[in-house]
């Protein structure tokens, strides 16, 4: 069936286990049926070159990119000529960074970021401290949100780039760009945005939020995985050095021949995104409200993580003290969501985004991250809430740090054997 | 990352959940691990006078590698000589509950929670005969 509407359901598995409700929307998801129809004829019928100037097979694939372009364009308020075509939001923060970075290497070597970055932009700021540059990690505050004092204070005249995320993965909180952007022209310093988990969620306007560079993910936003993209301004004009050589592709910024189903899948995406964000954020809005009041109901000593109001609709990040996360993921295997908790990544340390703001290791341990998005239903939230308080409720009986809690005694006042 | 079915099997119907009266001098209580790290086990031992855990009670902050390492170990210990229980290797624990080599830590905290309960017991043992020979 040719589902146009894009709202049914991910086929199940085919086994009587029903497959978990996915509540991990910022980790990635699904690519909307209808980008896959728009993506398909672009893999074996209009198969050319988009580089190719001199056939039919090259103009067709080139026109499908390039409208494909202006779609991406349109939902950030830039101009078509100002995107540049890449494997994702990683490369485009790599982009970003080490290219603007490495171009202005020997005038200006310094450069701003932020404690709650994504790995990728933390950790190329690492690689350019390696090269020599200076880099400042501006802290956030307990609400995840950086101080604008401190920014402005940060700025040097070797500064050449300001790099804040619009949205944070882990804790969905929405970054003030346009205030940011307004220290950064003024001190006339580029201003680059990570908009991977922004862009298709919240209305974005690079003139409006002066943004110079603004990373984009396909995944994100129900579009393919391998494509994302990077806005370059055009005017004035941001100069960066590529990272891939080759033939000149992407006005030189980033060679390599484009992947034309994918880039229409991107833009497709950003379409839909864009007519369909001010409803589609209505109905977030609405689903994540209902899941929060019904758990705080519920529950005691549950705590938000990152700011109430200043936060995307479909992302939740909740402490539920006294309960680790990664016990808890076990418990409820038919909700597929992330936890901050150590136990889930390769290190030990609970999440570096928590800590962050200032959560205690052991509540950062205790974290959630609930992610919602456009195939979520009222009745998955429903079942979501049941399931969670039931398995906390379970784990706090078992817990030995509820039982103290419940005896008055301040964990803290506990000499605990540190391993 | 995939549990063993023993794992999951003490996760899900966790045998002697709950609490001991730690006033009493036949309970011995231990309490290892931190909140800061993401795993702390409480562990009771009711020791009878000839020296037999007769029960033993547990809970648990944590994985379920380090809720089922616990559970296991009352089990365990039950039945036991405190000298007995206190010879447990957590290796053996990991070998029976098939733990990965990154939750090794949840089975050396089982281990450390019967020697901290046992301790516990000996300690306040110790205090009684003392007392008793005052």
């Amino acid at each position: 069936m040719n589902d146009m509407t894009g709202l049914q359901r991910i086929e199940r598995k085919p086994t009587n286990q029903r497959a978990p409700i996915y509540l991990d929307y910022q980790a990635t998801t699904p690519c909307d049926r209808r980008v896959v129809e728009a993506m398909l004829p672009y893999f074996s019928d209009v198969f050319g070159n988009p580089h190719s100037r001199n056939h039919d097979y090259g103009w067709a694939a080139e026109e499908a990119v390039e409208r494909a372009r202006g779609q991406i364009a349109h939902i950030i308020g830039a101009n078509e000529k100002e995107i540049i075509f890449t494997s994702g939001a990683t490369e485009s923060n790599n982009l970003a960074l080490k290219g603007v970075a490495r171009f202005h290497k020997g005038r200006k070597n310094h450069l701003i970021t932020c404690v709650t970055e994504h790995k990728c932009v933390l950790d190329s700021a690492r690689h350019l401290e390696l090269d020599g540059f200076e880099v400042t990690y501006l802290p956030v505050q307990a609400n995840g949100l950086v101080d604008l004092d401190q920014l402005r204070s940060a700025i040097t005249d070797q500064t050449v780039m300001v790099s804040i995320m619009a949205v944070n993965n882990e804790i969905g909180v929405i970054q003030p760009l346009k205030a940011i952007g307004e220290i950064c022209r003024e001190r006339k310093v580029y201003f680059h945005t990570d908009a991977a988990q922004a862009v298709g969620k919240i209305p974005l306007d690079v003139e409006d939020m002066k943004i110079d560079l603004m990373s984009i993910s396909g995944h994100k936003l129900y579009g393919p995985k391998g494509i994302g993209a990077l806005y370059v301004r055009r005017r004035p004009r941001v100069r960066l050095e590529a990272m891939i050589s080759g033939g000149g592709q992407e006005r030189g910024m980033r060679s390599g021949t484009l992947p034309t189903p994918l880039c229409v899948g991107l833009g497709e995406a950003c379409r839909i995104a864009e007519a369909e964000m001010g409803a589609e954020g209505e109905r977030l809005h609405m689903l994540s409200d209902r899941f929060y009041n019904a758990i705080m109901a519920a529950l005691p000593e549950v705590y938000l993580n990152g700011d109430r109001e200043r936060r995307i609709p479909g992302n939740l990040n909740l402490s539920f003290a006294y309960v680790e996360g990664e016990g808890l993921m076990m418990g409820i295997k038919d909700l597929a969501l992330s936890s901050g908790s150590a136990c889930t990544s390769a290190s030990l340390e609970p999440s570096y985004v928590l800590r962050a703001l200032g959560v205690d290791e052991e509540l950062a341990h205790t974290s959630l991250r609930i992610g919602l998005g456009r195939f979520t239903t009222e009745e998955e939230i429903d079942f979501a809430v049941e399931r969670i308080v039931q398995e906390v409720s379970r784990l706090r009986a078992m817990s030995p740090l509820w039982e103290l809690a419940q005896e008055g005694i301040d964990l803290k006042s506990i000499q605990w054997s540190e391993h | 990352m995939a549990y063993s079915t023993k794992v999951v099997d003490h996760y899900e119907n966790p045998r002697n959940v709950g609490a001991l009266d730690k006033s009493d001098v036949a309970v011995g209580t231990g309490l290892v691990g931190a909140p800061a790290c993401g795993d702390v086990m409480k562990l009771q031992i009711k020791v009878s006078a000839d020296g037999i855990i007769e029960d033993a009670k547990f809970k648990t902050f944590g994985c379920g590698s380090a809720i089922a390492s616990s559970s296991l170990v009352t089990e365990w210990v039950k039945g036991k000589s405190i000298d007995e229980a206190a010879t447990i290797r957590n290796t053996e624990i990991a070998e029976h509950l098939a733990l990965p080599p990154v939750k090794i830590h949840c089975s050396v905290l089982a281990e450390d929670a019967i020697k901290a309960a046992v301790n516990d017991y000996r300690a306040k043992h110790a205090v009684g005969k003392a007392k008793a020979a005052e």
